[in-house]
C-alpha cells in the first residue's frame, strides 16, 4: 500500500505539493516511485526557469522507461534538490522528504486548492489500479 | 506485466530490475523464457535442409553441442535469430524467438526444399528456464545427478532435473556462465520454485527471479544482439558485426550470395557499441549525430546496471565505425556526447 501524507497535495500526474507560504515544494508520489522502478535518472530545470500549472518541468527515468514530471502549480523555480543528480535513488526511498525535485515561487496559489486530497488521491490511485 | 510476443510476462519481480541485474552478475539469476519457440527437424535430410536455411554451418556440430545462427533471407538480411540443437544426425532442434515464431515456421516450410526432413512446431510442449550467474552450477547441481561441470559452454545434455526429464544446456544470454532447461511445459512451475528453493542462500546471495527488463540491460552489457533492435528484416548479418556466424564458403544457403558480394565490398554502415559521456539516457530509436548530422540510428540504449554506465549500440556509417569516434544522441532533442566503445561492454572473469 502506497503511502500518502495527510498534509500534502496531489496531482492527477503523481505529483505531490507540500506548501510553505508561497512557496511550493514538489515530488513524486511514493505510488510513482514504485510504479517506475529503480530511479537512475533525473532531468530538472534551471532555478529562474518559470513553469505553468502542469507544464512539464523534467523527467525522470528508470532503467527501462522515461517519465516526464509536471509542476502541479504556476510559478518560477527558486530552487532544485541537486543531491539528486548524484543520488537519483533517493526519489524511491524518501520521495516525500530527501526526494523533493523543485521549490516553485507559486505566482497563483489558489492553484493549489484545485489539487487532490489524500484521501482524493488515494481513491484516485486505487481507480487506476483497477 | 506486459505483452511479449502473445506472451504475459513481468518487467521484472519485486527485488527491481537492478537488483535483478547485479545479483545474476554476483551470484545467480532465473529467467523464465518459456516464450521461446522451439521447431524440431528430423530426418536424413535435417541437417541439409537447415543449412541451406540458416548462416552458420550445422554440419560442424557434434552430438550434444548448440550453435548460434540465423535465419537469413536471400537480400542477406535476418528472419531470426537462433541456437540450433544437434541430438543426433538425423534431429536437430532449433531455438527461435518467441514473437518470431510464427513468421520463422512459415519461413521454413515455404523455404524447405524435397528431402527427408520432418518439422514439427514444439514450441508450446516446452517450458524453458534460464538460470544464469556464478552460483548456477552449484544451484542446478543440488536438483540434478548429470555431470553439469563436465557439459562445456555451448553443449548440452540430457537426463533428470528434480525428477523431471529434461534437456540441460550450458548457454544463455546474460554474458555469465549458466543454464538453460528444457522441460515438458506442465513442469514449468515445479522447476521454477525447486530452483529458486535450491538456491535460496538468503536475501543478500541467493538466486533471484528476473524479469524481462534485468534479461534486456545483461545481454546489452554483454553486446549481444536482440532481434527486432540490433538485427531485423533490414539488417544484414555483416552490418550487425555477425559475421563469425556467415559461414560463406560451406556450400549453398539463402542470402549467401548476397552476403559474400557485401563481405567483398565492404558494408555500408555498421552496429557499434558506444558509451554516454555527459549526462542522460540514450533510448531505443534516437538518433546518431555526426558532426552534426543524423547519420545513425540507437538500436538498444540504456542504463547499464553492473558498469554504471549509460551505454547503447546503433548503426552508423562505416566509416565512423571506429573505437573513440564522437557522436552525439539525439536524447528528445538534446544533443548528448558519447564515443564508441569496443564490445562486450561486459565480459566475465574465467
Amino acid at each position: 500500500m502506497a503511502n500518502i501524507p495527510d498534509d500534502l497535495h496531489y496531482s492527477k500526474d503523481h505529483e505531490w505539493v507540500r506548501v510553505e507560504s508561497n512557496i511550493a515544494v514538489v515530488g513524486i508520489t511514493d505510488y510513482a516511485q514504485d510504479s517506475l522502478g529503480d530511479v537512475v535518472y533525473v532531468e530538472l530545470p534551471k532555478v529562474g526557469d518559470e513553469f505553468a500549472a502542469n507544464e512539464s518541468f523534467g523527467s525522470v527515468e528508470s532503467v527501462k522507461a522515461v517519465s516526464e514530471v509536471f509542476s502541479p502549480v504556476s510559478g518560477e523555480i527558486v530552487g532544485i534538490n541537486e543531491a539528486l543528480t548524484d543520488a537519483p535513488e533517493k526519489v524511491n526511498q524518501d520521495p516525500y522528504n530527501d526526494g523533493w525535485m523543485i521549490r516553485v515561487q507559486m505566482s497563483n496559489p489558489g492553484e493549489v486548492d484545485s489539487l487532490l486530497t489524500a484521501a482524493e488521491y488515494e481513491d484516485f490511485t486505487k481507480a487506476e489500479t483497477e | 506485466m506486459v505483452d511479449f510476443g502473445g506472451w504475459d510476462m513481468p518487467v521484472q519481480y519485486p527485488a527491481g530490475t537492478i537488483e535483478e541485474h547485479l545479483r545474476t552478475r554476483k551470484h545467480a539469476g532465473l529467467f523464465d523464457v518459456s516464450h521461446m519457440g522451439e521447431i524440431d527437424v528430423r530426418g536424413a535430410d535435417a541437417i541439409a535442409l537447415v543449412s541451406h536455411l540458416t548462416s552458420n554451418d550445422p554440419s560442424k556440430l557434434v552430438d550434444g553441442q548448440a550453435q548460434y545462427s540465423a535465419l537469413t533471407t536471400p537480400e542477406g538480411t535476418v528472419v531470426d535469430d537462433l541456437l540450433v540443437y544437434r541430438f543426433a544426425d538425423d534431429h536437430l532442434l532449433l531455438v527461435v524467438n518467441a514473437g518470431t515464431t510464427g513468421k520463422d515456421w512459415d519461413w521454413i516450410t515455404s523455404h524447405r526444399r524435397n528431402g527427408a526432413a520432418e518439422l514439427r512446431n514444439v514450441s508450446s510442449d516446452y517450458c524453458q528456464l534460464a538460470l544464469q550467474g556464478p552460483d548456477a552450477l552449484t544451484i542446478l547441481g543440488r536438483l540434478t545427478d548429470l555431470p553439469l561441470s563436465e557439459v562445456k559452454y555451448y553443449h548440452f545434455t540430457e537426463g533428470q532435473v528434480d525428477g523431471v526429464p529434461a534437456i540441460v544446456s550450458r548457454t544463455g544470454y546474460t554474458g555469465e556462465d549458466g543454464f538453460e532447461v528444457y522441460a515438458d511445459a506442465s513442469k514449468a512451475e515445479q522447476l521454477w520454485n525447486k530452483l529458486l528453493d535450491a538456491g535460496n542462500f538468503g536475501s543478500e546471495t541467493g538466486v533471484l527471479p528476473c524479469g524481462l527488463a534485468a534479461r534486456n540491460t545483461l545481454r546489452l552489457e554483454a553486446g549481444m544482439a536482440l532481434y527486432g533492435h540490433e538485427i531485423d528484416e533490414t539488417t544484414t548479418l555483416l552490418e550487425a558485426n555477425l559475421g563469425w556466424i556467415c559461414k560463406l564458403n560451406k556450400g549453398e544457403f539463402i542470402g549467401r550470395e548476397l552476403l559474400a558480394k557485401q563481405k567483398e565490398a565492404g558494408v555500408r554502415r555498421r552496429l557499434v557499441g558506444f558509451e554516454v559521456t555527459e549526462r542522460g539516457i540514450a533510448r531505443d530509436e534516437q538518433d546518431v549525430m555526426i558532426n552534426g548530422e543524423r547519420l545513425g540510428k540507437v538500436t538498444s540504449g540504456s542504463p547499464a546496471p553492473f558498469l554504471k554506465k549509460n551505454i547503447g549500440m546503433a548503426y552508423v556509417p562505416s566509416e565512423f565505425a571506429n573505437e573513440d569516434q564522437q557522436i552525439e544522441i539525439d536524447v528528445r532533442g538534446k544533443p548528448v556526447g558519447a564515443r564508441i566503445v569496443k564490445t562486450p561492454f561486459y565480459k566475465r572473469e574465467r
